[in-house]
């Protein structure tokens, strides 16, 4: 992909939504399991995009009601691209995927999906996730699929604000008082059991070759890094079994769908609807 | 803390709105329209002086101009089209795309210097450096917009939008934004 290339991302009509039929003509049509793919990284971005606005006016500080607030809309970003892609290959919008599908459609890990809890919890799903969105991202940004590629390069220089930014409140919370280190410790604790499913392979990323990455591949630098980062803030891995179940076959939080019935009420109860 | 060191992504070298300019006169005649458009959320500067403006071109009767987003979720994207969409409309083009590209993804490094300068006077701190060059570890002083000391410090890294970040100058006492290297 070049600069001014009829091969972009995605694609605005003039004073229209982005639509399936503009990415169409501009040829960037998704292969069936290059869709599926995009899918799960959209619907990760979604879900977590979506937990995070609820921190706005609710944040322990202005300025984090306002952090969290771009981290989100970044991660809303993402999700449109990846959605908009995805539905390429049914014929479906952004739109369709994300409030018109069901709770067992969507192809979330559970991390994104659990409950904000505190701040200490919300801060350690976030650490958590921008470091292994960090590691997908710059190993993507090579796919064979010029889409995937383009989002992923867009994506990589946000995703290393947000570690940035969890990073730096895990070590305030962990070098803090002993009451922000219980806190950032026991967030870690509740986040940790869906820590695996994060670098599950599966099915679809073994026929996908080149064009995806191996969730695999990224254990050994993510485990790496956040080690260093925990080390530093004087906080300790959980030791803590990974949940039961849980992979991108359907099988889901039981979080999901209060998610959902927030997120998609308007859409489904007024459909078409603008403003 | 984390190393970006391993970033595996040489950046592009810097592209200046100059130089992406097309040299056909139908063409760079809606170039020059699409670059009156200016940021609705800092409105001193031109999508062309931020670097969002990536390319324009005649396809017949239909004027299509190319624009990056500067960061994903960015709430401006929409006016800028709609914008740019007008611009062309008022210069006789009834037929306008405007087509969003992501790579090579946008950054600091495509403000125009002109810009840099505007931003300033603006109230804004400019970059201080070059995204091109990699991570910087340490840190550059930034100057303060109201009375041009270095003497400055941070406030916090995630300001009002997540391009600037609020600073505060310990001559004058004034906060100021600071739009960050990206």
């Amino acid at each position: 992909m070049s600069f001014a290339s009829h091969d972009s991302a995605t694609k605005q009509s003039a004073g229209h939504a982005i639509t399936a039929e503009d990415i169409q003509a501009g040829g960037a049509k998704a292969a069936e399991d290059v869709a599926r793919y995009a899918l799960q990284l959209g619907d990760d971005a979604l879900m977590l995009s979506q937990r995070l606005g609820w921190w706005i006016a609710r944040a322990p500080e202005l300025e984090e009601d306002i952090a969290l607030a771009n981290i989100a809309l970044d991660l809303l970003g993402h999700a449109r691209f990846f959605l908009t892609y995805a539905g390429t290959a049914w014929g479906k919008t952004e739109d369709d995927l994300a409030y018109f599908r069901d709770e067992e459609e969507f192809r979330s890990c559970r991390l994104v999906e659990q409950e904000n809890g505190d701040f200490g919890q919300t801060i350690a799903r976030q650490l958590i996730f921008s470091y292994y969105q960090y590691e997908l991202y710059r190993r993507l940004v090579h796919s064979s699929d010029p889409t995937l590629a383009a989002i992923a390069d867009k994506a990589l220089k946000e995703v290393q604000y947000h570690q940035d930014h969890a990073g730096q409140w895990v070590l305030r919370l962990g070098l803090g008082t002993e009451e922000s280190k219980r806190r950032m410790q026991e967030g870690l604790h509740t986040m940790w059991p869906y820590v695996d499913e994060l670098f599950h392979d599966d099915e679809l990323v073994d026929a996908l070759g080149d064009a995806a990455v191996r969730p695999s591949e990224l254990r050994a630098d993510f485990d790496v890094r956040l080690q260093a980062v925990l080390d530093e803030a004087e906080l300790s891995v959980p030791e803590v079994l990974g949940a039961y179940g849980g992979d991108r076959s359907g099988r889901f939080s039981e979080q999901r769908g209060h998610i959902l019935a927030e997120m998609q009420v308007l859409a489904r109860r007024h459909p078409g609807a603008t403003w | 803390m984390t190393t970006m060191t391993d970033h595996p992504h040489t950046r592009p070298a810097p592209v200046t709105g100059r130089e992406l300019r097309p040299q056909d006169e139908a063409s760079a005649r809606i170039w020059d329209v699409a670059a009156t458009v200016n940021d609705p959320e800092i409105p001193v500067l031109s999508i062309a002086d931020l670097g969002i403006l990536r390319g324009a071109r005649a396809e017949g009767e239909r004027a299509v101009v190319v624009i990056t987003p500067t960061y994903s979720g960015c709430p401006a994207m929409e006016t800028i089209t709609a914008d740019v969409t007008a611009a062309l409309n008022a210069h006789g083009w009834e037929d306008v795309r405007v087509e969003l590209v992501l790579q090579p993804a946008w950054t600091t490094d495509w403000m125009s210097e002109d810009g840099r300068r505007k931003l300033a006077e603006y109230g804004i701190a400019p970059p201080t450096g070059r995204a091109a060059a990699g991570p910087v570890r340490l840190s550059l002083a930034v100057k303060c917009p109201r009375c041009d000391s270095l003497n400055t410090r941070e406030m916090t890294r995630f300001g009002s939008t997540a391009c600037k970040a609020l600073h505060v100058c310990n001559e004058c006492l004034e906060p100021f934004d600071y739009f960050k290297v990206h």
